[in-house]
């Protein structure tokens, strides 16, 4: 497979130096932009297969670089935002950012975040029988299997699981997994998602109360880990 | 405290109230003139100037004493009903009734405007105080991951050749420790910073508190190692409409706090339970505790206990009771037998028992 290249969008010259270290060290190839407007054009001239876009650019409000880059980019963007900005994560979630990490953020946790959003963006086809540590979903029979026992789900657990192996490493907004799941008219009833997901993590996870596969993103969601 | 209400009355309602006041002292002396001479009715009309002038400003107050001189004249004064003054006693008592009174409105105002200042520069040098004692607990808890980063980059730069590979990891390990701490220590200013501007509100939202509490020890659990959270929550315990963040702030800093300062292989223990519309968390530790007389201290901000190690900004705790109090809740510390301390939060918020709907 050839290298995949990542654009780096951010004003900071420190988090791009960062990043290029970062990710040339883990075979990737790395162009960065300083501002939204060098930004656009690198990716305009040579659609990366990722992008990582800061929301504090100088120039643009990051949220509008990212709407207008989602009128023709398909492929994955991941937002680097700074703490305590809940909101603005969700909005950019919802306007089309596949991921998010929050400064100060592990490169660790970077680069597994990249990967996973390279691997959805490939596997165009979704396959049928999805498996994860112990337990197997097989989305063609609509079973679930936990150690090889057959897991009784309810419609709706069985609903909010598939959306996340689907979705597996991305994270899941609680007005995503609302309407989703409950429809339009639910989007503010998150103690349906609160109870649901601590009902579903009592059947597929190996301890629920340190849960290792439907895992909490404080604030913005849930987010669907497959062991690496 | 009355000032505090006085000085919030507007300038005209100043001088309608002086008014009002002039015209039912006035009209209760002319009740009292058939049994009491004139005389001395000039000294209730001149005690009513200097009440006046204890709580309102200069210029009603003398409306209030050229007012109460015209009425005592020409009520009061024989004879009655004109502004002529019979005697020249009577016209020396009047002039001096009206210096007296202009004498005593200046002098209160005078008093007060001193008063002000002194209160003023009080407040001054406190927030001063209170502004060192950050500078210096911020300058010391920012340098020193600053002087860690600094000394260990320098190292790994300048005299790589002479640095065992194990030196290196060390380093390197010691640059990683100081970040986190410098990250927490920004964390701690901001949460200080919001609930300082005064207008942070809740964003309550349901919450599944067994989940939140978990998420903070598994935290708390991966930089510490001393310690292990003992965690017992009611199975059935309802999910509770309050902001996550600022509960999630609340047990982490508690936890911290009982992990940091607790003498390695303590036990912690968090409770969480729910009282009708309240949802009470207990974290207790069996370590020293705190000394008794320093209890009532702790929330303050900045407070440290004495002969605290180095290390923490006094800031914790405040910001413990900040966000518990911002939800309406309260916070409460005491020690318990034989040893150890316990913090209680009770925080007052909706309930849902949703959890009944297992078929849907």
């Amino acid at each position: 497979m050839n290298k995949a290249e990542i654009l780096v969008i951010d004003d900071e010259a420190q988090i791009r130096k960062l990043l290029e270290i970062t990710l040339e060290s883990n075979d990737y190839i790395v162009k960065q932009a300083a501002t939204a407007k060098e930004g656009m054009i690198l990716a305009a001239n040579h659609p990366p297969d990722l992008i990582i876009l800061d929301l504090g650019l100088p120039d643009e409000n990051g949220h509008s670089v990212l709407k207008k880059l989602r009128e023709w980019y398909t492929n994955p963007v991941i937002i680097l935002s700074v703490q305590s900005s809940e909101e603005d994560i969700i909005s950019a979630l919802d306007n089309g950012a596949n991921d998010y990490l929050v400064k100060p953020f592990r490169t660790g946790e970077l680069l597994a975040r990249i990967r996973s959003a390279l691997r959805t963006a490939n596997t165009e086809e979704t396959t049928p029988v999805i498996i994860c540590d112990d337990l197997e979903i097989d989305l063609a029979s609509r079973t679930v299997k936990k150690k090889n026992e057959l897991v009784k789900l309810t419609a709706t657990e069985y609903h909010l699981l598939s959306l996340f192996v689907k979705n597996e490493g991305k994270v899941l907004t609680h007005h995503y997994l609302l309407r989703e799941v409950w429809g339009p008219g639910f989007i503010n009833q998150s103690q349906y998602l609160r109870v649901f997901i601590a009902q579903l993590r009592k059947k597929i996870e190996n301890d629920p109360n340190r849960p290792e596969l439907i895992v909490t993103e404080s604030g913005v969601g849930y987010r669907f880990a497959r062991k690496e | 405290m009355v000032n505090f209400f006085i000085n919030r009355i507007s300038k005209p309602r100043q001088y309608l109230f002086s008014v009002l006041i002039v015209c039912a002292i006035s009209a209760i002396c002319f009740w009292l003139s058939t049994y009491i001479g004139y005389r001395v009715l000039g000294f209730i009309l001149l005690l009513t100037v200097s009440m006046i002038a204890m709580v309102f400003d200069i210029l009603p107050v003398l409306l209030t004493a050229v007012l109460t001189a015209l009425i005592w004249d020409y009520f009061f004064i024989p004879p009655t009903f004109t502004f002529f003054v019979g005697t020249t006693e009577d016209m020396i008592m009047l002039l001096m009734y009206f210096v007296i009174a202009m004498i005593n409105a200046v002098l209160t105002y005078k008093i007060r405007q001193v008063e002000k200042m002194a209160r003023q520069k009080e407040e001054k040098a406190n927030t001063v105080k209170l502004y060192n004692t950050l500078l210096n607990s911020l300058s010391h808890e920012l340098r020193t991951p600053i002087s860690t980063i600094i000394g260990a980059t320098d190292n790994l730069q300048n005299n790589s050749a002479k640095l065992t590979l194990q030196n290196r990891h060390e380093l390197i390990a010691e640059i990683s420790k100081a970040s986190f701490r410098l990250n927490q220590q920004v964390d701690n200013l901001l949460n200080v910073s919001r609930l300082e501007s005064g207008f942070i509100q809740p964003k309550n939202d349901w919450c599944d508190i067994s989940e939140t509490i978990y998420d903070v020890v598994k935290i708390i659990e991966e930089n510490n190692t001393h310690q292990k959270i003992r965690i017992s929550i009611n199975p059935d315990i309802p999910l509770f409409k309050l902001d996550k963040g600022m509960l999630e702030q609340i047990i982490y800093n508690l936890l911290n706090n009982a992990a940091q300062y607790t003498p390695e292989g303590s036990r912690i223990e968090i409770m969480a339970m729910c009282y009708a519309d309240i949802m009470q968390i207990i974290i207790e530790d069996n370590g020293n505790g705190f000394p008794e007389e320093e209890i009532k201290n702790v929330f303050d901000k900045f407070y440290r206990l004495k002969g605290a190690k180095t290390g923490g900004t006094g800031l914790g705790l405040s910001i413990v009771k900040g966000y518990t109090e911002a939800m309406g809740g309260t916070v409460r510390l005491e020690n318990i037998n034989p040893k150890g301390a316990r913090f209680t939060i009770n925080i007052p918020a909706k309930t849902s028992y949703l959890k009944n709907l297992k078929n849907e």
